[in-house]
């Protein structure tokens, strides 16, 4: 493992001590889903998914 | 009796607009002064060790500098050197698949690819009007298990993993996307220069990650 790998690894766990208290908070007090509201957020997901799909299909022809 | 007021409504819709248009106008300008930075840092061979340093300059910047300079005319700037640092520190990534004989179209797929991403879910987003602000906490916990997953696996290295931790990135990055066109619609953020900040970074997480995506299929190395 060299020092980059280190300086990497230092940063995400930097990344992380900041985030945890926004996720933690962000977990509890976000509004809670309606029915169909996740429907509505798993179309277009899936989209994004085909798309890629495509896209490595493309680049690998 | 009804209690709809029309003149409330009429300038929370124009309020909307403006951090809208402000937004994607500041969005436009940031990610083409971030393309300026990324060709500096190509021309110049940057080392990856360059590259660390400018993202975690980025980041001081977004924790420490960003949320007292939102609210004025400085946040701009912060804007800008955040994208900037972003952008330059892209010069060694780019170089590298460019070294790839098919490298200039893995490139251009991913950046033609993270545009059409971008527009798609924007679009879906104003078209439909729909409120996605209860995918935050889902989002966030996501990305905080995709941050312990790229920890774990610079010490297991496992290439496998890397593949599906760049999937699920551009995953919760496109429900961020989601997220904060919507929290901007329906006025749950009215700060314009958070708002770039937020879909800047998922714009770049996507292009980054597509591009390690498209490179591990396409890559002919």
């Amino acid at each position: 493992m060299d020092g980059m790998q280190i300086a990497i690894a230092v940063f995400l766990v930097l990344m992380l001590v900041f985030l945890f208290p926004r996720a933690k908070q962000m977990f509890f007090n976000s509004p809670k889903a309606e029915s169909g509201d996740w429907s509505g957020a798993l179309l277009p997901l899936a989209g994004v998914i085909g798309f890629v799909v495509l896209l490595i299909w493309l680049v690998s022809q | 009796m009804n209690n709809f007021n029309p003149s409330i409504s009429t300038t929370s819709a124009v309020s909307m607009n403006k951090v809208l248009r402000n937004t994607y106008l500041l969005l436009s300008f940031t990610l083409l002064f971030s393309a300026l930075t990324a060709g500096i840092s190509m021309m110049l061979h940057v080392s990856h060790v360059v590259s660390i340093v400018c993202s975690f300059a980025a980041m001081g910047l977004i924790w420490f500098v960003l949320p007292r300079t939102a609210n004025s005319s400085a946040g701009i700037g912060v804007v800008f050197a955040i994208t900037g640092l972003l952008g330059f520190g892209l010069g060694p990534i780019l170089n590298h698949y460019l070294a790839l004989s098919n490298g200039p179209q893995l490139i251009a797929t991913s950046l033609g690819g993270t545009g059409v991403i971008f527009l798609a879910l924007s679009g879906y987003v104003l078209t439909t009007k729909r409120d996605f602000r209860f995918m935050g906490g889902f989002l966030v916990v996501g990305l905080v298990i995709a941050v312990l997953a790229m920890v774990a696996n610079i010490f297991l290295q496992i290439p496998a993993l890397s593949l599906a931790l760049s999937s699920a990135i551009i995953l919760i990055m496109s429900g961020f996307i989601l997220f904060d066109t919507s929290r901007i619609i329906n006025g749950g953020e009215t700060n314009y220069i958070n708002a770039t900040v937020s879909l800047y970074l998922s714009i770049y997480n996507i292009f980054v990650s597509l591009l390690h995506i498209l490179g591990i299929f396409g890559g002919d190395d």
